[in-house]
């Protein structure tokens, strides 16, 4: 399983920065992914990372016209696949 | 428009109650100002308004009541503002809902309006930003978009004042006639177990307010609230097995095991076929947004947080700086004030009640007010501008590393203008734990009335070039030791697991100088308004208690020494001895002498213990009390930086930082302490957090004062 996480890591590498990645499922529990899912990050939706805060702790992603700051771990319950 | 100040007889005229609804940041608050003369508070960050309040104009023939509720993004009650909003609709009473979308970004605007869309309320749409949507090229067919939602949708701008009056005429039209049903389309499976349950309904003439429509709708999303009414019903046993099926086949259809997941997929394709019919978005080249620009820098992984400390300390220093230019002019016009007024009062006692009672005590607090006012511009600019969000994201992960929850600093920053504000919006934060946890760190984020503390003791211990930089220390080590304070809190009291961590960052937006103008003189005024009443009235006490009981004996003893004296010079040694002596047997003097022996060990003298006591009715009460007990103490009206001077010769620099420290992390002020109790909830917490300041301020100023002691 390949979550935000984990292309964010490899951001420096193979992925450049702003690559855009799908959406396949949210791990989240009920609250969070409510909380998600209302952001407009849904089976389906178009992410793109922007940028990560000092130590990488926290990351800014792009939804449609959305920014969103979310942590490491919760980036971790999202899954993705390259576009 | 019209507007009416005397209101009509309320019984014969037209009312409308609105409920402002809207996802947070879209501009709800600000359209509210700019329809009626209210003056709510504005940001540029979701969470600016945290709990309901109406605003009430006449526009034609009707009295509208307009109530701004907290911004939510979907009917969940994932935190307490959004709870407040929620309880609302459903509860309250009320006509009909405004709800106000962002324009350009209608796709996550429009999810919320799906599920207003099945309340079964009148509903009118209000297209907010078209100003901004405008310039970003992007066209709403406004007309298009009511036909096919069946709403009525306005373009409006809060910020320019375009399309008020039809949006106020639009709800008056819906008031008066029947609004038909909105149209929400579901995808076909989904249609296919509406019209399933529609169809029993129909046939077991279920009776109810709502269309038989909207309870399938409701049921089908687990809809508590429509299920309780149904589940009394004898329908209802024959209605779960149909039920359970077709949630069965929603589920299976969108490959989830998540209605509400499925519901809001629903909605997304419903709103973007919506949208792909109204909204023309001119093509531009994927050019890089402003927003994104300053995101580059500001947010930058290395230089971001050094960017913002610079900012933080240019405040200070601007604060210090700027700050003290108007105020020996005020300094001045209080001395002057003071001699005119008293020259007129013959009563000495009446004359030294207004002089050095009201006069003096008012006059020190005022004194601060253009300190105040650049701390609060600096405050409005960072909330209003969209920067705030951005420091939140650089911090959260330096704040988790000290259990701390990233959107605590936008109540940590609005602590640092006045803490009652910044405990209420620690609703923000989703978990009861986080939000405690924040309710007992705010105090150490110095409020404004601290500032003049601040300034007073900084200006009097150190050079006009290093007071702005010890300003800054000061307000940068209450945030450390906050910190501090959070991570042994975290540790103990409220241990957990981490809350999650998503916040939406909005775009950069120029503040107008009439916001920032509003909101700095909505403050300001209440600074004022506090200095005129409460701060008089208590200055009013401490004038009293410093100058009573009368004490004949020590009188005429002084008055014969004084008249036996030689040279001029011992009789005004002598006068000013029998002021200390007269000030240490009133009744304040007493309170101070009792109270002394704890604060020994601090290096305080009586003065200032009596100061401390009397700030924890008002941190601004502590400049008015030293400024009653030096005034009285001796002759002061001579010299301009009178207060200044005064501290600078009674007070030893060790004792000044010790009391400094104190001031930093002690209690609250009362008011202030009356809100944390409540958003807390309970009265334990208001003892937990006497304990676990008291406690702390005393070690810290007890070690601050040695060091201090050693070091000069
Ligand atoms: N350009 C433009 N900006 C607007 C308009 N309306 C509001 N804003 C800005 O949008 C931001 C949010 O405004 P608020 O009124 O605080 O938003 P709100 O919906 O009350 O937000 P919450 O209280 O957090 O739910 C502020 O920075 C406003 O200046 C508008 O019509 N045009
Ligand atoms: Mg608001």
């Amino acid at each position: 399983m390949k979550t935000l996480i984990d292309c964010q890591n490899c951001q420096l590498k193979d992925c450049q920065k702003n690559c855009k990645l799908k959406v396949i499922k949210l791990h989240a529990p009920t609250d969070l992914k409510q909380r998600l899912i209302s952001f407009g990050i849904m089976k389906g939706s178009i992410i793109e990372i922007l940028e990560h805060s000092p130590a990488k702790s926290t990351m800014e992603i792009k939804v449609g016209k959305m920014r969103i700051a979310l942590r490491a771990k919760e980036a971790a319950l999202i899954e993705v696949e390259k576009i | 428009m019209k507007k009416v100040d005397e209101k009509a007889c309320p019984i014969i005229a037209k009312h409308i109650k609105v409920a402002l609804v809207g996802q947070p940041n879209v501009g709800k608050s600000m359209l509210i100002n700019s329809v009626s003369n209210a003056h709510l508070h504005v940001g540029n960050f979701s969470g600016v308004t945290v709990d309901k309040t109406e605003v009430l104009f006449d526009y034609k023939e009707y009295h509208f009541t307009v109530v701004d509720l907290p911004g939510t993004y979907a009917f969940t009650d994932y935190t307490i503002e959004e709870r407040v909003t929620h309880n609302y609709l459903c509860d309250d009473d009320y006509d009909l809902i405004i709800n106000v979308v962002d324009s350009t970004n209608l796709e996550k605007n429009l999810q919320l309006t799906s599920e207003l869309m099945s309340m079964s309320k009148d509903i009118v749409i209000a297209l907010n930003m078209s100003d901004e949507a405008d310039k970003e090229g992007i066209e709403v067919n406004a007309s298009y978009m009511s036909e096919l939602l069946g709403i009525p949708c306005v373009k409006v701008s809060a910020v320019t004042k375009v399309g008020i009056e039809e949006l106020l005429d639009a709800v008056i039209s819906v008031q008066e006639i029947d609004a038909q049903e909105p149209k929400l389309i579901f995808s076909e499976p989904v249609e296919e177990e509406i019209a399933q349950i529609v169809w029993y309904l129909d046939k077991h003439r279920y009776e109810a307010k709502n269309s038989h429509r909207n309870i399938a709708i409701n049921l089908l999303k687990n809809n508590k609230r429509t299920y309780e009414k149904i589940h009394n019903n004898p329908v209802w046993t024959e209605l779960q097995p149909i039920l359970v099926e077709a949630l069965k086949h929603v589920e299976l259809h969108h490959d989830s095991d998540d209605i509400k997941e499925s519901f809001a997929e629903e909605y997304a394709s419903y709103n973007r076929g919506i949208i792909a019919e109204v909204v023309k978005q001119e093509v531009s080249k994927e050019e890089i947004t402003m927003t994104q620009k300053i995101d580059n820098i500001l947010i930058h992984p290395f230089f971001g947080i050094p960017i913002f400390l610079f900012f933080m300390w240019g405040l200070f220093q601007l604060t210090f700086e700027i700050g003290s230019i108007p105020m020996d002019w005020i300094d001045a016009f209080f001395g002057w004030f003071g001699d005119t007024v008293g020259a007129t009062i013959p009563n000495d006692d009446v004359r030294s009640l207004v002089v050095d009672g009201i006069i003096a005590g008012v006059g020190a607090v005022i004194l601060f007010v253009p300190n105040i006012i650049i701390l609060f511009i600096g405050i409005a600019l960072l909330e209003s501008t969209g920067y705030m969000s951005r420091v939140a994201f650089l911090l959260d992960g330096f704040f988790h590393k000290f259990g701390m929850h990233g959107q605590s600093f936008i109540p940590l920053v609005s602590g640092f203008g006045c803490s009652i504000p910044a405990y209420m919006s620690a609703r923000i934060l989703k978990n009861d734990r986080d939000r405690l946890l924040t309710l007992f760190i705010i105090g150490f984020m110095s409020c404004g009335a601290r500032l003049p503390v601040y300034v007073l003791f900084a200006g009097a211990f150190f050079s006009p070039e290093m007071a702005g930089n010890v300003l800054f220390a000061i307000y940068i080590g209450g945030a450390i030791i906050g910190l501090i304070a959070a991570k042994i809190l975290k540790l103990t009291a409220f241990k957990g697991a981490d809350e999650p961590f998503v916040m939406e960052m909005p775009k950069y937006r120029l503040p107008s100088v009439k916001l920032i103008w509003h909101t700095v003189l909505t403050k300001t005024m209440m600074y004022l308004k506090k200095a005129g009443t409460f701060i008089a009235a208590a200055s009013i006490l401490i004038w009293f208690l410093s100058n009573y009981p009368h004490n004949l004996v020590l009188e005429e003893e002084y008055a014969t020494k004084i008249e036996m004296a030689a040279s001029e010079d011992e009789k005004n040694a002598l006068s000013n001895k029998f002021a200390e002596a007269y000030l240490e047997q009133s009744y304040l003097g007493t309170i101070g002498k009792f109270s002394e022996p704890v604060f020994a060990p601090l290096g305080f003298d009586w003065k200032m213990s009596v100061a401390l006591q009397t700030g924890l009715a008002a941190k601004e009460v502590v400049v008015s009390t030293l400024g009653v007990l030096y005034s009285l103490g001796e002759d002061v009206d001579e010299e301009n930086d009178s207060l200044i001077t005064a501290i600078s010769k009674n007070i030893s620099f060790a004792s000044a930082v010790a009391f400094i420290v104190v001031i930093m992390i002690y209690l609250p002020c009362l008011a202030a302490s009356i809100v944390f109790t409540r958003e807390a909830g309970g009265i334990k917490y208001f003892f937990y957090l006497f304990a676990f300041t008291s406690i702390i301020a005393y070690a810290l100023s007890f070690i601050a004062y040695n060091i201090a002691l050693v070091l000069t």
